[in-house]
């Protein structure tokens, strides 16, 4: 396409050479996703504090959750991880069709994770499945059922904020490659493209189960 | 790119002119200067919210101009405004930024961009903190312990808020500090020819890294449990504030740490240059950094023996918590014996570096002292505590920070501020401190409560004396601060190495530094404080 107006990267004033230029970035980026792990670490112990504090509450949210979603949302992560390591692969071999294939793949991926995500969020707004005062749902014997959908929302919201982030990281990257020539020695953005998104998968794999499975 | 080579001869303040040029720098050196600056104004503003308390305290019982909501407003500032927008970025953003870089010989620090954005989103955090002073009496104290802060005041959302973004500043730099050690260092500057000052940030950074994001969930849900009430805080909906006592320790314990570690740093630069002397165990003080580093992240639960959580978790945190005292005292006793037999020289850095040793260790065993469980249930929330964590936070940290600016001003800036006022400065700040904060040691041993509008009369000479000493302290820091200001016009101009240190900021780039810090990369052939080979 337009691959003859490719331009080649030029390794920034302060670094010696291409390779220390990746590998600093591609260090960052795993120390920023080291951070985020923290943060969802957290957030997921505060969940399984939960758990333990209110079972019945967990018990009887679980059910209201529809596992078979959540497992389709596992294989579109997981399937756009593997796109996106693949883009990364072509990258290497400076292929820059396929490179940009692999990414619309990714990002379609990522789409349909937050459609189903909006038709799992709309189901629990129309059945009354809210967090805290605004919860009125039906069949509860539980008088914590509102801290499992509270819970349920906080953690999927602030992935799915996420799977945006990452979705935005694939979109730069595709304008990146109508611009610039990556080869070999550089791929960087795409590279850190999908360390981030290995974090998106990597946080759904705990939530999952946490909220689908248990309880 | 030959453009550059041209700026290269030119000091960093020179390359380019215009207010513009400043904001959208990516240079570590011009990025430190604007944090030194801000974090300068925090800390004035800061240090006036604490003055008028204390004004208020002078004498128990109800104030004419400062009511019981006003008092509590003005230490809950104070708290906020010190820990998160003076304390924990002073030393690594508004020193560290200019230092580190050029004291492994890089031309800036790995990611420019990313360290324009941490300088960003403390400005966004410094507004979002003004913007609630405006909006109304955040009155929640630092902490931010629920049920009290999830009561929907609109000047505590505001510092929740900006708190969050201070965070991801703190974690940006650290990241920045990682990746720069281990991928930026000039040929020849091995792990073991760090200077200390480096080792220090290191370990800082791990746990800015590592322990800020918790925070950050923790002011996240409490944002979350204000406006829906979700359930996980509070208590009226099923959830545990406990558990957000937990999650807030998980990161301000390491947070002290964030704050006192790069302290150790300057100390070991400021003590070896003016003792003249290589310092003493050098890899014994360099994996001290990392030992308090490790240790800090399980001890987080001595701040809540009396919250409820089990016996067996408090003592198991008051066992982890004595072993802070081995790293911290090998510090100490490293430095003290680099002072021995060392060719000592009392210029300003050094006043303030030995305050360090005075301060520090009372700052340090009054921790031990609390970390006793039986001892803390009589000690918790009284004046005792607050002491404490003055006599490291602001005996150690603070004071570091102004040695800091001292030994690097020259560097800097490239002025030599005049010596002799900043002597005089030094000595008036040691005892302004220590009158301020000796006798809260005293009037919370004897059970006085910390927060407290009111108070018994038996306590007023007490307080009296410590107001009295925050004066004092406040003129020794104004003098201190005009000296500077001053030498930046009427000072001499500062030679390449005013102090004959032997770390590459003295030894290789000028002052003040060129844009790239280096003309030419430098070549490291010995360790930070080769001093030994002077001698011969």
């Amino acid at each position: 396409m337009a691959a003859t107006a490719l331009q080649e990267h030029e390794v920034a004033h302060h670094f010696d050479d291409l390779e220390q230029e990746f590998d600093s970035h591609k260090l960052g980026m795993w120390l920023f996703v080291a951070s985020e792990i923290m943060m969802f670490g957290a957030l997921i112990v505060g969940g399984l504090f939960l758990l333990y504090l209110h079972p019945d509450a967990f018990a009887q949210g679980r059910p209201r959750l529809d596992w078979r979603l959540g497992a389709l949302n596992t294989f579109f992560l997981l399937t756009g991880g593997f796109t996106m390591a693949r883009a990364a692969a072509f990258a290497q071999k400076s292929d820059q069709r396929k490179i940009q294939q692999n990414l619309v793949l990714s990002l379609l991926f990522g789409f349909g994770f937050l459609v189903v995500k909006t038709i799992e969020y709309k189901a629990k707004f129309h059945h009354g499945l809210l967090p805290g005062p605004a919860f009125h749902g039906e069949g509860f014997t539980s008088l914590h059922a509102h801290v499992f959908f509270g819970y349920y929302f906080v953690s999927t919201g602030l992935h799915a904020l996420h799977v945006l982030i990452g979705m935005g990281l694939m979109v730069w990257c595709l304008i990146l490659s109508r611009k610039v020539k990556f080869t070999r020695s550089y791929y960087t953005p795409i590279e850190l493209a999908g360390i981030y998104w290995a974090l998106v998968d990597l946080v759904w794999l705990f939530l999952f189960p946490l909220l689908y499975l248990v309880g | 790119m030959i453009a550059h080579v041209h700026d290269n001869n030119i000091n960093y303040i020179k390359t380019k002119t215009g207010l513009l040029s400043w904001f959208v720098t990516k240079d570590h050196k011009r990025i430190n200067m604007m944090f030194l600056i801000s974090v300068l104004i925090f800390f004035i503003t800061g240090g006036i919210y604490a003055l008028l308390f204390r004004l208020e305290l002078w004498t128990p019982g109800t104030h004419p101009l400062i009511t019981p909501d006003t008092y509590n407003h003005y230490f809950t500032m104070h708290g906020v405004i010190m820990v998160f927008l003076v304390v924990v970025p002073g030393i690594p953003s508004a020193l560290g930024n200019f230092v580190l870089p050029i004291q492994v010989g890089a031309k800036d620090l790995a990611l420019p961009k990313i360290n324009l954005t941490s300088l960003y989103l403390y400005w966004i955090g410094g507004i979002l903190a003004i913007v609630s002073l405006i909006a109304g009496n955040a009155d929640s104290g630092w902490t931010f312990y629920a049920p009290y802060s999830i009561s929907k005041n609109p000047a505590v959302l505001w510092m929740l808020t900006a708190a969050f973004f201070l965070g991801f500043s703190s974690i940006l730099t650290g990241l920045n500090f990682i990746v720069t050690v281990h991928k930026m260092r000039a040929p020849g500057m091995t792990w073991f020819r760090l200077p200390l000052f480096v080792w220090a940030l290191y370990a800082t950074a791990i746990m800015q890294i590592f322990a800020t994001p918790v925070l950050a969930i923790t002011l996240l849900l409490l944002l979350i449990e204000n406006f829906f009430h979700i359930g996980i805080f509070d208590p009226a909906m099923g959830g545990d504030p406990v558990l957000m006592q937990h999650f807030f320790w998980f990161y301000s314990h390491p947070a002290v740490y964030i704050i006192v570690v790069p302290a150790f740093g300057i100390t070991s630069e400021i003590i070896a240059a003016f003792s003249k002397k290589e310092i003493f165990g050098y890899k014994f003080v360099a994996f001290s950094s990392i030992g308090i580093t490790l240790i800090g992240f399980l001890v987080w639960g001595h701040h809540m023996f009396v919250s409820g959580q089990s016996e067996v978790a408090n003592t198991v945190f008051s066992f982890l918590t004595f072993f802070t005292a081995i790293p911290s005292a090998i510090k100490v006793f490293n430095w003290t014996a680099t002072l021995y037999k060392g060719s000592i020289s009392l210029q300003t850095p050094m006043l303030y570096g030995l305050q360090i040793l005075f301060n520090f260790t009372i700052g340090g065993l009054t921790g031990i002292i609390l970390s006793i469980l039986s001892l803390d249930v009589h000690l918790h929330d009284t004046y005792f505590v607050v002491s404490h964590f003055h006599y490291v936070a602001f005996g150690t940290t603070i004071i570091a920070f102004i040695a800091g600016i001292h030994y690097w001003w020259p560097k800097m800036t490239g002025k030599m501020y005049n010596e002799v006022w900043g002597r005089i400065a030094s000595v008036i700040v040691f005892f302004g401190f220590n009158i301020t904060f000796f006798p809260q040691l005293i009037m919370g041993s004897q059970g006085s409560p910390r927060r407290y509008y009111h108070y018994l009369p038996q306590y007023q000479i007490y307080h009296q004396i410590s107001t009295v000493g925050v004066v004092i302290l406040a003129l020794g820091l104004v003098i201190a601060l005009v000296n500077l200001l001053i030498s930046l016009r009427m000072g001499a101009t500062a030679p390449q190495n005013p102090w004959g240190a032997h770390t590459l900021e003295w030894e290789a780039a000028e002052s003040p530094p060129v844009l790239f810090n280096f003309k030419e990369t430098p070549i490291v052939t010995h360790g930070p404080y080769a001093f030994a080979t002077e001698k011969t």
